[in-house]
């Protein structure tokens, strides 16, 4: 084969490409798990059991199970609408889903403040019906949902556009309902970009750190979320206990590349299905 | 009916629940809040708003932010086409998992990546002290901002030129040989120009996130006024201080200046598949 590199190159640029990575990503990751476990297995338990981390955990997990959901019912609708019909404005509407994505996390949590802030907009009527959005639970909840909102839409609306309408239509001429149409056929369909995307989402909703800081208050055990946790037993110079949580989250990031690498597998066997049956029929 | 005419007729049904549904959930969780900004922004006096964006602090949080996103975007881009070429031209033991490691900054939170970098970049760290030897302090200087931005990075650069790589015709540069062309010269006038367009998107995303980011920065960075404050933390800070106002101010020169690079980026994503697609 005329493009393979000579020897002596292609091992110079692995061994710069390795390098790289092993300095750059490898090494933090493993730092985190070292330094976790510096202090022996029985202070990390100590670490993790701590009720304070305990509810940051909880916290962690209704706010990740609330914004989820609904991050999915969203995409699942935008999807629709936006792949399967024609409509004016469509293209603006797609790019107003990513615009969460150009946002600075900080900038995230303050338009939230700016709403429901003692100062903002809604401040003063919410304060007065003792409503607590902001330095409280529904916050956090609201800077979560912000940030992970269009992790389920941008995976679905390429993959149900190049799917087009064929198959409902089929399935609508045979006499289909509209919840058979969408459990039958349209699901089936988009299976593994939907999972993907909520993986995608569940691990940045639970990571989060920059917008949740802005609304949460810190208050230990009721506003803290496990970064902010780490945050705090960070800045306290509680080095073992802070890599303890830390290392929770690093475990959920592992899981979520391992998910990932399965999920585009199939997504790729997705689309080649779908192509192969597009020139099977010519 | 109204539909018919907004709408190009279709058999399916369900087109107006989700697409009110969809506009109604956009408008109240990013819009609304959103808009909020400029609003905020026009309650405040001129003079008031333009003394808090170009403050001595806050310029010197430009400088770094700007400059730090933009030398780690360029190191991205050189390094994230050498990864991308290693993992799509040659095969080594291990190679899927390290196609999978590059993923990592993606997914591991960020406040997670920035006490792991502190620690390993202070002068008692596995990396700072080595460092140290030779007169280079990383943690709580611009350095370290660096760092972490290029961490943050990396994946946009190598994800963004991966695919087009994978997808490069091996005729061309086949062709290229055949007509006596050198490797370099094959590579510096066939192939980079086809990388071009993708290697400038992957700047552009990586130099976006970059300019954002909050968690990984804030604890290598040391948070010194006038010296290692990114703009961002400079909005955390008057949002500290109750000073809605001024923090709106500085959250609406971010904003402009990340709206400006999406669009850019839309634009290079839109030439470079009109680029593919007339090939």
């Amino acid at each position: 084969m005329k493009r393979q590199d000579p020897l002596l190159l292609r091992c110079g640029l692995t061994a710069a490409a390795l390098l790289f990575l092993a300095v750059f990503v490898a090494l933090p990751l493993f730092a985190v798990f070292a330094q976790a476990l510096e202090k022996g297995l029985a202070a990390y338990w100590t670490a993790i059991a701590d009720p304070d981390a305990l509810a940051s955990i909880r916290l962690t997990l209704l706010a990740a199970g609330i914004a989820v959901p609904m991050n999915l019912v969203f995409g699942l609708a935008a999807a629709w609408a936006i792949a399967k019909f024609q409509f004016p404005g469509k293209n603006l509407l797609i790019t107003l889903i990513d615009l969460p994505f150009a946002v600075s996390p900080v900038i995230s949590g303050l338009i939230y403040v700016l709403m429901f802030g003692a100062q903002g907009w809604l401040g003063p009527w919410l304060s007065d019906r003792g409503i607590k959005i902001i330095f409280a639970v529904p916050g956090i909840v609201l800077a979560t949902i912000f940030v992970t909102f269009p992790f389920v839409a941008r995976e679905l609306i390429p993959l149900m556009q190049a799917q087009g309408t064929e198959e409902e239509e089929a399935a609508l001429v045979l006499g289909a309902s509209g919840r058979q149409l969408f459990w039958r056929v349209t699901l089936p369909n988009i299976k593994w970009s939907l999972l993907y995307g909520v993986i995608l989402c569940s691990a940045r909703a639970m990571g989060e750190f920059g917008a949740v800081s802005v609304v949460s208050g810190h208050i230990r055990g009721e506003t803290n979320t496990m970064p902010l946790h780490v945050e705090i037993l960070y800045n306290e110079y509680n080095f073992a206990g802070a890599f303890a949580v830390a290392s929770l989250l690093a475990l959920l990031a592992l899981v979520t590349l391992v998910a990932k690498r399965l999920l585009e597998r199939k997504m790729r066997q997705d689309y080649a299905d779908f192509k192969a049956a597009e020139s099977a029929e010519g | 009916m109204a539909g018919r005419s907004f709408k190009h007729f279709s058999i399916l049904p369900g087109f107006w629940p989700a697409l009110g549904f969809s506009v109604l959930y956009l408008s109240l969780i990013v819009l609304a809040p959103l808009s909020a900004v400029v609003l905020k922004t026009t309650t405040a006096s001129w003079a008031h708003f333009w003394g808090t964006i170009t403050s001595p602090s806050v310029v010197a949080s430009y400088r770094l932010s700007f400059g730090a996103s933009l030398a780690a975007a360029a190191i991205n881009a050189v390094f994230g086409l050498l990864v991308a070429w290693v993992l799509v031209r040659y095969s080594f033991p291990g190679k899927r998992l390290v196609d999978a490691l590059v993923d990592l900054p993606f997914a591991l939170p960020t406040a997670v990546a920035g006490i792991a970098l502190t620690t390993l970049y202070t002068e008692h760290g596995w990396i700072g002290r080595l460092l140290a030897r030779v007169g280079i302090r990383v943690a709580f200087t611009p350095l370290g901002v660096l760092v972490a931005l290029v961490f943050i990075g990396l994946p946009f650069a190598v994800r963004s030129v991966q695919p087009v790589l994978e997808d490069l015709d091996a005729e061309i540069e086949d062709a290229a040989a055949s007509l006596g062309a050198s490797r370099w010269r094959t590579f510096t006038r066939v192939v980079f120009p086809l990388l071009r367009p993708a290697l400038l998107t992957g700047f552009a995303m990586s130099f976006a996130r970059a300019l954002g980011e909050y968690g990984s920065v804030v604890f290598i960075s040391g948070n010194m006024p006038m010296r290692t404050e990114i703009t961002p933390l400079l909005i955390m800070t008057r949002l500290e201080q109750y000073d809605y106002a001024g923090a709106t101010a500085i959250a609406l020169v971010m904003l402009v200046a990340s709206f400006a690079l999406l669009l850019a980026i839309n634009l290079l994503q839109w030439r470079s598949r009109r680029y593919a697609e007339a090939r």
